[in-house]
């Protein structure tokens, strides 16, 4: 086989994981782990230039090249972040070497597992590929080894499996209703055959068949109400793996859901998903504003708006149609650069403070300038206020509602709302307020936080005509 | 295909929602371990008489794992496992033996009818064997729901991932993910012997997933 970018995204991840599994020493394997992060994301970026052709196993779409490109960027500027972060943990030996080899090993082939999911041309593969990336995310959420982190990885453990069980089952309905039309075997699992054909595939079965990919892998998008392991696992893991599982993670299984969905939506005697996935996605929203009120917990507050922002995307993607898929698309990816600056912020705020209580972290922006204000631009960011990128994402999205459905645009908005004020009632006492907690300089890399803030900020004022072009041509393919 | 092909594939799978129901109220550790060795001693049964009449010699290799690992290795690996941590009382319940019995039958009444209705095209034995996968996937689910003891849980799941086989090779001519998935599930079954359940034991000298709810951080 010859070597290919689209084979580079995912040998890169597979090589570096078995080099870091195998190398001593903390300070080349994070180095290490960095350079393989940036090798990836070169290749991912060159197939936005230059496209391998796909084959019956591995696929490069517009679809994808573009959850490709923001899956590698955010892994790489994550491994950055990482590796200072990692650095604390070690002085205050909360992780011990052995840990961190680990811990790095397991990144990779996290990275490995979600570009392989999302280059799968093939629905098992695919499948594979998530519940690789849910079976490396399980074990790093429970690397700290304490109760809560045990308990977590244990819930995210089971509710996982449950998920992707449901998932398996759902895809084995679809190659159940491919086979009379396609005929048997690896045709009837290849992704661009099932869409190509499917007009003809039996209809009530491709509706249990979505219904079950809904529960699926809305689960691991963490859809309430589905999404009780997701807290847990954003608090209790090592904060870059909450960074990964936000960013990306979730999106990865989006990504999946909207294949299947592309499926249904050329079958015309097939149910509409749109409808279920704006449900789960307004249920999502609502319910995950109004949690943001009681959280103590930096981190779980965070993934509460994590959930309360995968809700807002599911809705958009539910709306279908070629402004809504485009505010959801470009939602997605501020989000994901956005959650992830602020679980680094976070990162470091927990180290500095020692805690991830919120009533024992104040006044950050007098102890803790440069953090605390980063902190708070990323709040500021990921309410939705002007002139960020999720600004403008919102925006699209409450706007094109309102054009189509005034009523689900009403609910909408008053999510939004709640959801906002929360965050900003958590924020205050954190970042304002009487400083307590220890004032000890943070040795923290702040270039990621700053630098998806940039992108965002620059987002939210002036998208390059490329880039809308781009998106706009993946929103009209999404249908 | 003959009339006994069918009557046999079909018994067997009858026969392994059977014994997903025996599960259901089975109130001892090592009780739960000997009925899921036979659930999945019915599973490689099964398997193998898909293979035979499908004519698909590599359901063979699902069928031999299926009875290696998930009748023989996995049930003595976790029996050897609660003798260690000296777990083999009675198991805690949520719900009564009546209830989870008529629940489980509710369960299974509404995967009949779910699949029976929407299969209509497909050949007879694809439908009822999806039918009765549905069934145990559903009767797993429930149980993993119902038990509180990590390892009753990690049973559950297993007979889940049974009735995900079952509906893969009923699946005709489905490639490549019976292997893969069946690989997954010994996978998983190691990561939860290995790694929870030990390391549960160091932490907390429990596996009862109550005492874990304890450490939940909202409650600090």
């Amino acid at each position: 086989m010859t070597f290919d970018a689209l084979t580079g995204v995912l040998l890169i991840p597979a090589t570096a994981a078995a080099l870091l599994a195998a190398l001593p020493g903390y300070r080349a394997t994070a180095r290490l782990n960095v350079v393989a992060t940036t090798l990836t994301f070169l290749c991912a970026l060159s197939l936005l230039f230059r496209r391998p052709a796909s084959g019956s196993y591995l696929l490069i779409d517009d679809l994808n090249a573009t959850f490709i490109v923001l899956t590698t960027f955010v892994g790489f500027t994550t491994s950055a972040f990482s590796s200072s972060y990692i650095g604390h943990e070690l002085e205050t030996s909360r992780l011990t070497p052995p840990f961190v080899r680990f811990y790095h090993a397991m990144y990779q082939v996290l990275m490995f597992a979600m570009n392989l999911a999302l280059v799968a041309n093939n629905v098992g593969l695919m499948w594979v590929a998530i519940e690789l990336a849910t079976l490396t995310t399980v074990l790093m959420v429970g690397l700290y080894r304490t109760h809560e982190a045990l308990e977590a990885a244990w819930k995210y453990f089971i509710l996982g499996s449950v998920g992707i069980a449901l998932a398996l089952f759902g895809t084995i309905l679809v190659y159940m209703a491919a086979r009379p039309v396609v005929g048997e075997g690896l045709d009837a699992m290849i992704w661009t055959v099932l869409v190509k054909r499917a007009g003809a595939f039996d209809p009530l079965l491709l509706n249990v068949a979505f219904v079950f990919l809904l529960l699926g892998y809305g689960t691991k998008v963490g859809l309430a109400p589905l999404h009780a392991w997701l807290p847990d696992a954003h608090a209790e893991g090592p904060t870059p793996i909450s960074a990964v599982l936000s960013g990306l993670l979730l999106n990865v299984a989006l990504y999946a859901l909207l294949r299947f969905k592309m499926v249904l939506a050329v079958n015309s005697a097939a149910l509409a998903p749109g409808p279920l996935m704006v449900t789960l996605g307004l249920i999502s929203l609502v319910f995950a504003a109004f949690m943001l009120y009681r959280r103590r917990d930096i981190k779980r507050l965070f993934a509460y708006s994590s959930i309360e922002h995968m809700g807002i995307i599911t809705f958009a993607f539910g709306m279908g149609g070629p402004l809504a898929n485009f505010a959801g698309l470009l939602h997605m990816t501020m989000h994901s650069l956005t959650k992830s600056a602020i679980f680094f912020a976070v990162g470091h705020v927990a180290q500095v403070k020692g805690t991830q209580r919120i009533a024992d972290i104040g006044g950050l922006t007098v102890t803790h300038p440069v953090l605390g204000w980063g902190l708070v631009l990323g709040v500021v960011a990921i309410a939705g206020l002007p002139p960020l990128g999720i600004f403008m994402s919102e925006f699209l999205v409450v706007s094109s509602t309102f054009a189509r459905a005034p009523l689900l645009a009403i609910v909408l908005v008053f999510g939004l709302l709640v959801g906002l004020a929360g965050l900003f009632l958590r924020l205050n006492s954190m970042a304002f307020g009487e400083p307590h907690g220890p004032a000890e300089k943070a040795t923290a890399s702040y270039a990621p936080i700053f630098a998806h803030l940039a992108i965002v900020f620059a987002a939210g004022v002036y998208i390059p005509p490329a880039l809308f072009a781009w998106f706009q041509n993946v929103a009209g393919q999404l249908g | 295909m003959s009339h006994i092909d069918f009557d046999i594939a079909h018994l067997l799978a009858g026969l392994l929602v059977l014994i997903s129901f025996l599960e259901l109220y089975q109130d001892r550790l090592y009780a739960l371990l000997n009925v899921y060795a036979a659930h999945a001693l019915v599973l490689a049964a099964s398997v193998a008489w898909q293979a035979f009449i499908q004519d698909a010699p590599h359901l063979y290799v699902t069928a031999i794992i299926a009875l290696l690992f998930k009748a023989i290795v996995i049930p003595v690996a976790l029996h050897r496992i609660i003798v260690r941590l000296g777990i083999h009382r009675e198991i805690e319940k949520v719900v009564g033996v009546g209830t989870a019995m008529l629940a489980g039958m509710g369960l299974v009444a509404l995967s009949m009818v779910i699949m029976l209705r929407v299969t209509h095209g497909a050949d007879p034995l694809a439908r009822e064997d999806l039918a009765f996968a549905l069934s145990v996937v559903l009767l797993g689910l429930f149980m993993m729901v119902t038990r509180r003891n990590a390892v009753g849980q990690v049973v559950g799941f297993m007979s889940l991932e049974n009735g995900l086989v079952l509906a893969a090779t009923g699946a005709k001519g489905m490639p490549l993910v019976v292997e893969i998935s069946v690989a997954f599930s010994v996978l998983i079954a190691f990561i939860v012997i290995g790694i929870f359940l030990f390391r549960i034991r160091e932490r907390f000298d429990t596996v009862d997933v109550q005492v874990l709810d304890r450490y939940r951080g909202e409650r600090r």
